[in-house]
């Protein structure tokens, strides 16, 4: 199994590294398929293990590969930890990526940096794959960052353009804000456990957490070692998996081509923050404080992004707060110890929202580069695939019941609801009331899109939220131009991924549900402490109600179930039979709505106080600091006074012979006089 | 062949007399594969070095002796040697030499032989002083490269180059006459000039804090420290490319090879005493330069004060080992990734002092405000500015992560507080990195002269090439150098830095 | 019978002239050599009457030595007169101040 684990590793990075160095020799065909090919080899190796681990029950492989380095009797390696959970993780990265490497033959078939494109996104399936197969911390953070490189770079990959290259900053930076957490978190777990190996790590958990031992942060204010260890760990999984205050790098990092939005920002990378508390679950389920703070923090991002989602216009922000909102309800199953509700969430998830980029992206080369939904439109008569494939998207995303959707995000909220730690409240109204806002504003753009009536005709009005996404390097399209014509429908290298991604986005939870949510999938990876088990209720009823499709019936007698069909309603007679509610709605609540049109205030703050107040204390510190008092007061100072006093000394300096002779003469005087009187 | 060691600091000086006055300026071309081939002949002596170094002892190797000056019963000696600490680092010079004579090949246009010559002999001398074991004979060539250096600024420097010369000088000069003192003091008084011999030097707590400071002031200039660095930015601005790679790459260690060699082992219990304020200093090194290194608007001063602020994480990693007595794994890791961060170091900002000097030989300007959009002419060289700038803010899997990483895990045990400050420069590095990045290199076409700007050359491809690869082998697999460096890393934290205060006295360290 | 203080007064008061017209003299360069030339003069006075007191014939041997050097002095201080006179045309000490900071 080990060469398998390497090769499933090592084929993308060949790709991509084939692609990225040779592009210019083997050309774009050269890039694709090398690059398919290294993905596709994974892929399939993916679900070779995945099919032994679940299936065959082979054994949880935990082995080195080299050793990184040997400090003390500290050993720092890079290895491999596959177990039931890695094995899921590698099918869905792996399975999703290759799905977008397809995608992008169609999407970027136009774009100049083609070659560079399949390159990064191969490497980021190599430190995705890193990331979740690792069996230490130290892998772990290797991935975690690589994978935010390569976010970094793809972001930014029409590097032309000031948006997208602000954005990628700005995703590097918040990305390194958590990073910064997480780092001091692995610092801790080395500090206490003396060991980086999550097995050794997690074996002496619990009877470290036993003795309650607490450290001074501040002094005379002792703090539960576990709960500082978990938070700084979580500040990490914060940035990667955008959660508020943390989020503000997700949206706008859609300036990025829609392939990796599909892939890194909705499928995999940000979801990574949710494996990694899934994987810690050993070290989380110690402290509840900890527990809580996720809690709160998941729910609150659950319910307010998914406000924000219902004010956009652009199809891709929309999607991108929707999985802002979704990434919410994963972490808030990760605070009521739901650790399987979460990652299957996770799973599902990726094929239903990467299917909604996808499709998203589509409808953006059917409409010529339009992504702003007002301007579409009854485009299911022009593009019917992408029609069907977005509607069971969107079924799944609001949780139609028998969708996969369905059976996740149902598990999350039964899990808030039987919790008991604090914020679980707080979490299960979020939840709740998030269920009908995703109906809501999921249908809201599904309407528009897809139904009412044609308007890409019409004169655009609305300039300013008009993104040109795939930016074709030498690309002439005027709107002139695009609006004479129709949309079309995508190529086939476009739409099968989509149909491809559809498949599991509806039926992924009938044959997984069972395993992973009732039975004991996870047995021996995720860990949860008795007076956590939050998915015990769940079990039951499911035994009671018999199995997936009785789950489905059942959830009609549901509050959840009438919440999102009242989102679906709500949207049908907002934006289609009534469109001029809303308007009307914004002007009434204008103060709400401007601080939803401001994303409740968190850029202009980030930008007010983080970065130019960085830039105005820099500025300071330097003309203050380093110019006027080191080197003008002490270096130049210093030269300056040495000057003014040779100034001062050199009019004793008078040139004549005589006075020279006479102050020796002085001076011999007064060292005889000395002398005598001395002794 | 054991001579190694005087080969290695013999050959280059040599050589570079021979260029001055051999080939010299009538016959530029042959100046210059003459260096080449004298900077790749030293390169290659290196091989053996590393290959034969024996990596389970902390005792000096390659050692050679001979008598040198006698003064009534104290011998000063031609005394030579290298351990764990010292190999890495004469590799290190040896490699940048390479690079540096490459990087001048084309750029160069007057007195090509001098600065050649220059770099060789320099070469030769840095190499000495990492290999003395005798105090005087470290005295003399840590002083005697300050004369290259000095000449290389002023003659092939930018306009402001005799004040930057004349601070470098004046500044680095002043540090070491205390050294001197303090040397000359401690030979006295235990009758020898050899270093081992003063790290077993008896020494009350009064006389190490003032051997202490002598030594501090030489080598915090040179790091440098907060607040003695002001000289740095100046020196690196003015300097040709080549002098700002030989500066940032080899001399910077220098001082902290000097904490490591002196000040550590010699003075341990003032060491401790006042390894507070070193912390502090360094810290604030973090923290400070990092902020100031974001505002500022040319390129070599923004690497230069990221180099401010990542030698700041040697010194604190050095002096956090007085905060982790009994925890020698944490210590270790300390030291390790200070020692790791120093050659780290070495590539990465000899790499981005190089990818400034290929723009600024095509543009003249160092100015961040005079590019924008590079990456659209000069995509070769847009990959590897990205790869080191990466490193630069310490991206995993790259150089720059290894000490980093090291320091800040190491720095948690000792205080909480430490860690947190170190670990903002995962923040400002990579906000002052990317910045500057992203204005010289995204974004479009600035103007008619960037839209003219042609590719790497070979020449430049393979320089940054062969640094690309030394950055990646460094992240991706540290072991090959925490091995030379950890007996030695053990045999300071076991012996080095105890107490010299105890009335009883280990026969193994003292 | 002139006793050794009667030498020593002498010699003193030589030496104060010297130093008197070394101080006050403001004309002309050769003066200062004279005053130098008698200050070792009153030098040399005091060592011969101290060989005759102490009877060590030493202090008679550096009087030959002081007139050697003395005699080279004034040589060599007359030689850069001369050079100072053709280039500066003037030997007057008030002007030659160019050793002023």
């Amino acid at each position: 199994m080990e060469n398998i684990y390497l090769a499933v590793v090592l084929a993308p990075l060949i790709g991509s590294i084939l692609a990225g160095l040779f592009g210019k020799q083997i050309g774009r065909a050269g890039a694709h398929t090398v690059t398919i090919a290294g993905v596709a080899i994974a892929a399939a190796l993916s679900v070779y293990v995945f099919y032994q681990h679940a299936f065959n029950a082979a054994p949880v492989y935990n082995a080195t590969v080299y050793e990184w380095a040997l400090v003390g009797d500290l050993s720092m390696n890079v290895g491999f930890l596959v177990d039931n959970l890695t094995a899921m993780m590698m099918v869905v990265v792996t399975s999703v990526s290759l799905m977008v490497h397809v995608y992008t033959i169609g999407y970027m078939h136009e774009d100049p940096g083609y070659q560079r494109f399949f390159s990064y996104i191969s490497l980021f399936t190599f430190s995705m794959l890193m990331l979740v197969m690792a069996n230490n911390f130290l892998q772990l953070f290797f991935g975690w960052e690589a994978v935010g490189l390569v976010s970094y770079l793809l972001i930014g990959f029409w590097f032309k353009r000031p948006t997208a290259i602000y954005a990628n900053m700005k995703a590097f930076l918040v990305n390194r804000v958590g990073d910064f957490g997480f780092l001091l978190g692995i610092a801790g777990v080395l500090m206490y456990f003396g060991s980086l190996d999550y097995y050794t790590v997690f074996g002496k958990a619990p009877a470290f957490a036993a003795g309650n031992p607490t450290m001074e942060l501040f002094a005379g204010h002792p703090w539960a070692v576990m709960t500082v260890i978990c938070i700084c760990l979580f500040i990490g999984a914060m940035g990667k998996s955008a959660q508020v205050p943390l989020h503000v790098w997700l949206p706008d990092s859609m300036e990025g081509p829609t392939p990796i939005s599909a892939l890194i920002h909705a499928a995999t990378m940000v979801t990574a923050g949710v494996f990694m508390v899934a994987r810690m679950s050993p070290l989380f389920e110690l402290s509840e404080t900890a527990l809580s703070f996720v809690l709160v923090i998941g729910a609150t991002t659950a319910l307010f992004m998914g406000f924000l989602g219902l004010i956009q216009n652009d199809i891709k922000r929309v999607v991108a707060y929707s999985t802002l909102s979704q990434l919410g309800y994963m972490v808030v199953a990760l605070g009521v110890s739901a650790y399987a509700a979460g990652v299957f969430h996770l799973m599902t998830h990726a094929f239903f929202k990467a299917l909604l980029f996808l499709g998203a992206g589509s409808v953006i080369i059917g409409m010529h580069h339009e992504q702003d939904i007002r301007a579409m439109g009854n485009l299911k008569k022009y593009m019917p695939i992408t029609w069907i494939t977005s509607l069971l998207g969107s079924l799944a995303l609001i949780g139609t019941p028998g969708f996969a959707g369905f059976y996740s995000k149902d598990a999350i909220i039964e899990a808030v609801h039987a919790s008991t730690i604090a914020g679980s409240g707080y979490a299960y109204f979020c939840v709740l009331v998030g269920v009908f806002i995703t109906a809501l504003y999921s249908f809201r753009m599904y309407f528009l899109v897809f139904h009412t009536k044609e308007r890409f005709g019409e004169s655009h009005h609305h300039s300013a939220t008009h993104h040109d996404d795939a930016h074709h390097g030498s690309h002439t399209h005027g709107h002139a131009h695009h609006e004479a014509q129709k949309p079309h429908e995508s190529p086939w290298v476009v739409w099968l991924p989509l149909v491809a991604l559809a498949i599991p986005s509806v039926c992924v939870a009938w044959f997984f549900t069972e395993p992973m949510l009732i039975g004991d999938f996870f047995k021996g990876v995720i860990y949860v402490a008795d007076n956590h088990n939050t998915l015990e209720h769940l079990r039951e009823e499911w035994h009671h109600v018999g199995g997936a499709a009785g789950f489905a019936l059942h959830a009609v007698q549901t509050l959840p179930f009438w919440l999102a069909l009242g989102g679906v309603v709500a949207a049908y007679v907002l934006f289609v039979m009534m469109p001029a509610v809303p308007k009307k709605i914004a002007e009434v609540f204008s103060p709400i709505y401007k601080l939803m049109h401001n994303k409740y205030g968190f850029d202009d703050f980030n930008q007010a106080v983080f970065a130019n107040g960085s830039v105005a204390v820099g500025k300071k510190l330097w003309h203050w600091g380093d110019m006027t008092v080191i080197d003008g007061m002490m270096v130049n100072g210093t030269a300056r006074t040495v000057g003014r006093v040779a100034a001062q000394v050199r009019k004793l300096q008078s040139g004549y012979l005589y006075h020279y002779a006479f102050a020796m003469i002085i001076g011999l005087l007064v060292f005889f006089t000395w002398l005598y009187f001395a002794r | 062949m054991t001579n190694l060691l005087s080969l290695l600091i013999w050959l280059p000086i040599a050589g570079g007399l021979a260029v001055l006055f051999g080939t010299g300026e009538r016959n530029t071309a042959a100046s210059k594969w003459l260096s080449l081939g004298i900077a790749l002949a030293t390169f290659g002596l290196c091989i053996p070095l590393w290959t034969g170094f024996d990596t389970t002892t902390a005792a000096m190797q390659y050692v050679e002796h001979a008598n040198w000056i006698r003064l009534g019963n104290i011998e000063i000696n031609y005394a030579l040697g290298v351990d764990g600490f010292a190999m890495p680092l004469i590799a290190l010079t040896s490699f940048t030499t390479v690079l540096v004579v490459l990087a001048g090949w084309e750029v160069i246009e007057k007195r090509v032989s001098h600065y050649m010559a220059a770099f060789l002999v320099m070469t030769g001398l840095m190499n000495g002083v990492f290999a003395a074991t005798d105090a005087m004979l470290f005295y003399v060539f840590w002083e005697f490269m300050l004369i290259p250096m000095f000449l290389i600024i002023g003659i092939w420097g930018g306009p402001n180059r005799v004040y930057a010369t004349l601070k470098f000088f004046l500044y680095t000069f002043l540090g070491s006459v205390l050294m001197l003192v303090a040397l000359i003091y401690m030979g006295i008084k235990g009758g020898s000039f050899a270093i081992e011999a003063m790290h077993k030097l008896p020494l009350e707590m009064g006389p190490q804090t003032l051997i202490f400071i002598a030594f501090f002031l030489a080598f915090a200039v040179k790091v440098p420290m907060f607040p003695v660095h002001t000289w740095l930015p100046d020196a690196h601005v003015e300097a040709p490319t080549g002098g700002s790679v030989v500066l940032a790459a080899i001399m910077l260690k220098m001082g902290t090879y000097g904490f490591l060699r002196f000040n550590l082992p010699i003075t341990p219990d003032a060491s401790a005493d006042l390894a507070n304020i070193i912390i502090a200093l360094s810290l604030i090194a973090v923290v400070y330069i990092g902020l100031v290194a974001l505002v500022q608007k040319d390129m070599k001063k923004l690497i230069a004060y990221s180099s401010i602020a990542h030698m700041g994480f040697v010194t604190l990693g050095f002096f956090i080992v007085f905060k982790l007595v009994g925890a020698n794994t944490h210590a270790a890791l300390g030291f390790q990734g200070a020692l790791v961060q120093m050659i780290s170091h070495g590539f990465v900002s000899a790499a981005l002092f190089l990818c400034v000097g290929v723009m600024y030989d095509r543009m003249h300007s160092r100015m961040i405000g005079d590019y924008g959009g590079v990456a659209n002419s000069m995509p070769k060289f847009a990959a590897f500015f990205m790869l080191f700038a990466m490193a630069n803010a310490g991206l995993p899997g790259t150089a720059g992560f290894v000490g980093e990483f090291m320091v800040i895990v190491a720095a948690f045990k000792a205080n909480f507080w430490y860690a947190f400050l170190a670990s903002v420069s995962l923040i400002t590095g990579a906000a002052y990195t990317l910045w500057m990045y992203k204005r010289v290199v995204f974004g479009e076409v600035a103007n008619k002269h960037v839209a003219e700007l042609p590719d790497l050359n070979k020449r430049e491809f393979l320089i940054l090439a062969v640094l690309a690869v030394m950055t990646l082998a460094l992240g991706l697999y540290p072991k090959a150098l925490t091995t030379v460096m950890e007996p030695s890393v053990q045999h300071l934290i076991g012996c080095g830095v105890q107490s010299k205060l105890q009335t009883v006295v280990e026969g193994v360290c003292r | 019978m002139i006793a050794l203080s009667d030498y020593l007064v002498v010699s003193a008061i030589l030496f104060a002239i010297a130093v008197a017209g070394l101080v006050l003299n403001r004309k002309n360069v050769i003066i200062l050599l004279m005053c130098v030339e008698l200050m070792l003069l009153a030098v040399n006075t005091n060592f011969i009457a101290f060989s005759r007191y102490l009877g060590d014939t030493a202090g008679q041997i550096f009087v030959f030595f002081i007139l050697t050097v003395a005699a080279a002095e004034a040589a060599i201080g007359l030689a850069i007169l001369v050079v100072l006179f053709r280039n500066r045309n003037t030997i007057n000490v008030e002007e030659l101040d160019h050793l002023k900071g």
